[in-house]
């Protein structure tokens, strides 16, 4: 694949005891473009994610992450936390993970946690209350306004996220990743549980994260209605291996990705293929 | 080396009573996930029992030593289970489903309430027992004048320890009550969905943990001639930190944590100071779990992203 | 210590004498069994050192039949009172008093505080108890930064108030060094020590945590025992000079305060001196909080509690941000300890056993956690109520216990039950506990 690429994985490795759960898996996700990780259930696309964030050490293979600087950051030598911080690389979760008891806004300010703590001076200047750090908070406060108006939860800003409907729960979860101001958002099956009108809703907002922001997007998703739409690049992956990458369309017509859906579930194969028309 | 010998049995021993204790810790956490501060006062109710009950059998013209003990033995762990049951059901089941830290100190209040409960009716005082079984073994008559000496209340105490956990494995892997309690283990309401009665089992877990605690206590008692009103504290932090140690919620993970604690306090206090055999426990309890975060036979926790 | 509360715990319950008695009956009978031996039969040591006995089955006919008739009467109350949910409880007209209370409360709390040495100059015993209770506001407030915002279960508290608690009292009979220079000394030697623990422990998760934590306060307190050269074992060490105001005594000689005001001497000054000392810590611990609460720090120690996973993926670096809490909490505790140990003279392991960081915790859980008005109620409940029992001395470990038991199931979420957001955009609107996390740690 030509092109700038922000993400390059390079043969990816990652055993659990002595199941593979991803084989050397080689894929590139392009600056400024929505790359689309499918594949059926269990084909190890959340265990890649957990590899590029940080949540799991690769057995083998290489993650690299080239910023718009031209800064190029090796993700599988950096871990945990660091990734966001110093890498720049967002996610959410598949299962929501926002604080429930703590406001929409409050969620999008802890996303600001590394700027304001440098604001702060490490605490000691907010303790003291000095001007420098309002100013900062006020623009933190800001910076969550715009996000909370841009996924239409303004007016809830004040209540608590484990209050929100689920579909509010997701935008405001992205919102929060937008937040840490990424390079790279990833989005671990953003539309699971959406009704179609609010998968729509979703399919606009992160065209305009693209298109608006910058912001290369890597998902992984089931609703095919989203992938297709949106998407700019697939990778298809069963088993842990790729078995097929480019646009939707070719992807769509490879027989090998409707071979592998049908093998998993005959269901889903026949979503994959009624939704792209 | 007979010196040596002697404190490995004299550990053993010691860490049979932990191991048994500790079991009560590590099932109640397994299935209802929350630390029973009163465990440790279980064990001490346990002990009282067994002194009371002897006392009042050999007033009454007993003389049939292996009688009265079997006597003891029932009473206090018939009596000890019922004192389990009666705490689950009034400190912790309201609880059940309630905040986390809400059955902890709940339980922390239940301890506080069991050990001035035996204090005010049995008075402060220490509670000495003359010597019940008697008699031992010389195992090795070492050249400097030391033997090893193997008592027969030691042997009982293995013995008894033996033959409780082969019971107790045998309950929880082969009978109905067993599957039970790994079901709710897993997930209590899909196993009350399957037809499990939950709150039978978890009141059974308690009885059985505290039966087990009521034979600790009596052979703490015979062991060492002595029950006091405090003595579950310190021996309840020792069993629960044998089971943390073992690696919480795994049965043979608490009795060996029993049997590690008794031997690292038996050989401290044999080979450096009788002062710090508790702050050598305690140490290497927290060296133990910076290496091992899930103790010695725990399952790792997987971590679901 | 009763079978009296043996309930259903399904919602259609029967109702009707026949019932009411049965279960009567049951808890009666379950309670001769268990006090049979244990209030039926007293045993004590004898004179010649074996063990006599006598029996008492006048208490123990007593006891079985206090059980049965309370048993009876609160299946009746239960009956007239209905099933039992959060909205019956706290009746909606006594939970809207209560939320207009809480507004004026705190202030008014505030201002009594500053009164109080004022309205019982005279009551020495009064004065005495305020200082006692306002200690243990300043742990709860210095805990709840931990378990209350952090998450974390410490059950070691009590170390880091040993700490700071013998930190003052061996600086000062050693060196000499003045109550103001090892105040801060304390803090931060507290504070080093919970960074010490802290630091190879904190990736502990839940209960291990919990124990750990635990074993430490056991080991600080025996090592304190033990090490007699330094600390005076079980002894003690007596001889703690009195706090100064900033350099002037509050005693009768010649330089003191009351000679250089040209006033009497009473020895109360010093006490008033002591209650406003220690009401400047506590509210210095308390203005810290909040303020740290709205920092990013603050935010960061209550995202952990609510989601440790989330906060990893937003780049808060977990390890560190649980070491200032917990180093937080413990400087805390190292200045109310080094504050006890100026205020009693003498301290001893005593005063460092873990019963402490259980009533420390249990008013933290009590006040509702993270709440610090929750935090102040619930100190001055438990310790006002403990003292009420002062007279019944061997009982007041029993009662405290049963009151406990009962408090956690009267309010498993603490007394103040909602959560006061940090930063709001219009509406400042408190968050139902029942959304609030408690964590992992």
């Amino acid at each position: 694949m030509s092109g700038d690429p922000i993400l390059t994985v390079d043969r990816l490795m990652m055993r659990f005891g002595g199941i593979v759960a991803v084989n050397e898996l080689s894929f590139a996700a392009e600056r400024r473009k929505i790359t689309a990780l499918i594949g059926p259930n269990g084909a190890g696309k959340t265990t890649v994610f957990n590899c590029i964030t940080g949540f799991y050490r690769p057995s083998g293979g290489a993650i690299r992450l080239a910023h718009d600087d031209g800064r190029s950051i090796q993700l599988e030598r950096l871990n945990d936390f660091r990734i966001s911080k110093q890498a720049k690389v967002a996610r959410t979760f598949q299962n929501i993970r926002l604080f429930p008891g703590m406001t929409a806004l409050e969620n999008l300010m802890v996303a600001q946690h590394n700027a304001l703590m440098r604001a702060s001076g490490l605490t000691l200047l907010g303790l003291l209350g000095l001007p420098s750090w309002r100013e900062a908070e006020q623009r933190a406060i800001e910076l969550a306004r715009t996000w909370l108006d841009r996924v239409g939860l303004l007016d809830r800003a004040d209540d608590a996220a484990g209050n929100l409907p689920y579909g509010d729960q997701r935008r405001l979860e992205i919102a929060r990743a937008m937040c840490t101001e990424p390079a790279l958002l990833c989005l671990d099956e953003p539309a699971a549980g959406l009704n179609a009108r609010e998968s729509g809703g979703l399919n606009e907002l992160l065209l305009s994260i693209r298109n608006e922001q910058g912001t290369s997007i890597l998902l992984i998703e089931h609703d095919m209605s989203v992938v297709m739409e949106i998407s700019d690049h697939v990778v298809v992956m069963d088993y842990g291996v790729k078995i097929a990458e480019g646009t939707p369309q070719a992807v769509r017509d490879d027989p090998k990705v409707i071979a592998a859906y049908l093998g998993a579930d005959e269901e889903e194969a026949i979503a994959v293929m009624e939704s792209g028309t | 080396m007979d010196y040596f010998a002697q404190q490995l049995i004299n550990g053993l021993v010691l860490g049979s009573i932990y191991g048994l204790i500790a079991i009560g810790y590590t099932m109640v956490y397994g299935i209802v996930g929350m630390i029973n501060f009163a465990h440790g006062d279980i064990f001490m109710i346990g002990g009282f029992i067994a002194m009371i009950s002897f006392l009042v059998l050999v007033s009454l013209g007993l003389t049939a030593i292996p009688l009265i003990l079997l006597i003891v033995l029932l009473v206090s762990m018939v009596i000890t289970a019922l004192y389990g049951w009666t705490i689950e059901r009034i400190a912790y089941r309201p609880l059940r489903h309630s905040f986390r830290l809400a059955p902890m100190l709940s339980a922390i209040g239940m301890s506080f309430v069991l050990t001035n409960f035996s204090q005010v009716s049995q008075g402060a005082r220490v509670k000495p027992v003359p010597p019940i079984i008697t008699g031992g073994y010389t195992l090795h008559e070492g050249s400097e004048g030391f033997a090893v000496q193997l008592s027969n209340i030691q042997i009982v105490v293995v013995l008894a320890t033996i033959v409780l956990l082969a019971v107790f494995t045998w309950l929880v892997s082969r009978t109905r009550l067993g599957r039970d309690m790994r079901a709710c283990e897993q997930d209590q309401t899909m196993a009350s969905l399957l037809g499990v009665d939950v709150d039978r089992t978890i009141s059974m877990t308690f009885v059985i943990g505290a039966a087990l605690a009521a034979v600790a206590g009596m052979m703490y008692l015979l062991y060492y001639g002595l029950v006091d009103f405090f003595m579950g504290f310190v021996a309840g932090i020792k069993a629960f930190t044998a089971a943390v140690l073992g690696g919480i919620g795994s049965l043979p993970g608490a009795m060996l944590g029993g049997l590690a604690i008794g031997l690292i306090e038996t050989f401290w206090s044999a080979y450096f100071s009788v002062e710090y055999k508790d702050v050598a426990a305690f140490s290497i309890l927290i060296v133990v779990l910076i290496f091992m975060p899930t103790g010695l036979l725990g399952r790792p926790e997987v971590e679901k992203v | 210590m009763s079978a009296t509360s043996a309930r259903p715990s399904h919602a259609a319950q029967p109702s009707g004498s026949a019932f009411i008695l049965k279960k009567a009956l049951i808890s009666a009978a379950v309670a001769l069994v268990l006090f049979s031996l244990m209030i039926g039969v007293r045993t004590e040591a004898g004179p010649q050192g074996g063990l006599i006995y006598w029996t008492r089955f006048g208490d123990l006919a007593a006891m079985v039949g206090t059980v049965f008739g309370g048993s009876i009467i609160i299946e009746l109350l239960r009956q007239w009172w209905g099933p039992v949910d959060k909205d019956r409880i706290v009746p909606k007209p006594v939970q809207a008093a209560m939320s207009f209370a809480g507004r004026w409360l705190a202030p008014a709390l505030l201002v009594f505080a500053f009164l109080v040495p004022v309205i019982f100059y005279n009551q020495r015993y009064i004065l005495d108890l305020s200082i006692l209770v306002l200690t243990y506001v300043m742990l709860g407030w210095g805990l709840n930064v931990v378990v209350g915002l952090a998450g974390l279960l410490d059950l070691g508290y009590v170390a880091f108030y040993a700490v700071g608690a013998y930190s003052y009292a061996l600086l000062a009979t050693n060196f000499g060094l003045s109550f103001w220079v090892c105040l801060p000394l304390a803090g931060i030697l507290a504070a080093f020590w919970g960074v010490l623990l802290g630091f190879p422990v904190l990736r502990l998760r839940g209960d291990y945590l919990a124990i750990v934590t635990l074993a430490f306060g056991e080991i600080i307190r025996l090592v304190i025992i033990n090490w007699q050269s330094l600390t005076g074992g079980p002894n003690g060490v007596s001889g703690i000079p009195r706090p100064t105001l900033f350099g002037i005594p509050l005693d009768n000689s010649d330089d003191g305060l009351a000679a250089k005001l040209g006033i009497e001497f009473s020895p109360t000054h010093r006490i008033v001196f002591l209650f406003y000392l220690i009401l400047a810590m506590a509210l210095l611990t308390n203005w810290v909080t909040i303020r740290l609460r709205r920092l990013p720090i603050g935010r960061a120690w209550e995202a952990l509690r609510e989601d440790e996973v989330a906060c990893r993926a937003l780049g808060i670096n977990v390890t560190t941000t649980k070491l200032t809490a917990f180093a937080t909490g413990a400087m805390f505790g190292g200045l109310a300890g080094a504050f006890f140990a100026t205020r009693q003279g003498f301290i001893s392991p005593e005063s460092f056993t873990f019963q402490e960081s259980a009533l420390v915790l249990a008013i933290v859980v009590l006040g509702g956690m993270g709440s610090q008005l929750g935090v102040a109620l619930a100190a001055l409940t438990m310790i006002g109520g403990f003292e009420l029992f002062r007279g019944f001395d061997q009982y007041r470990m029993l009662v405290f216990g049963i009151a406990m038991v009962l408090l956690m199931i009267w309010r498993p979420r603490g007394l103040i039950g909602h959560r006061a957001p940090t930063v709001f955009l219009e509406r400042n609107q408190a968050i139902s506990s029942d959304l609030v996390k408690e964590g992992h740690g």
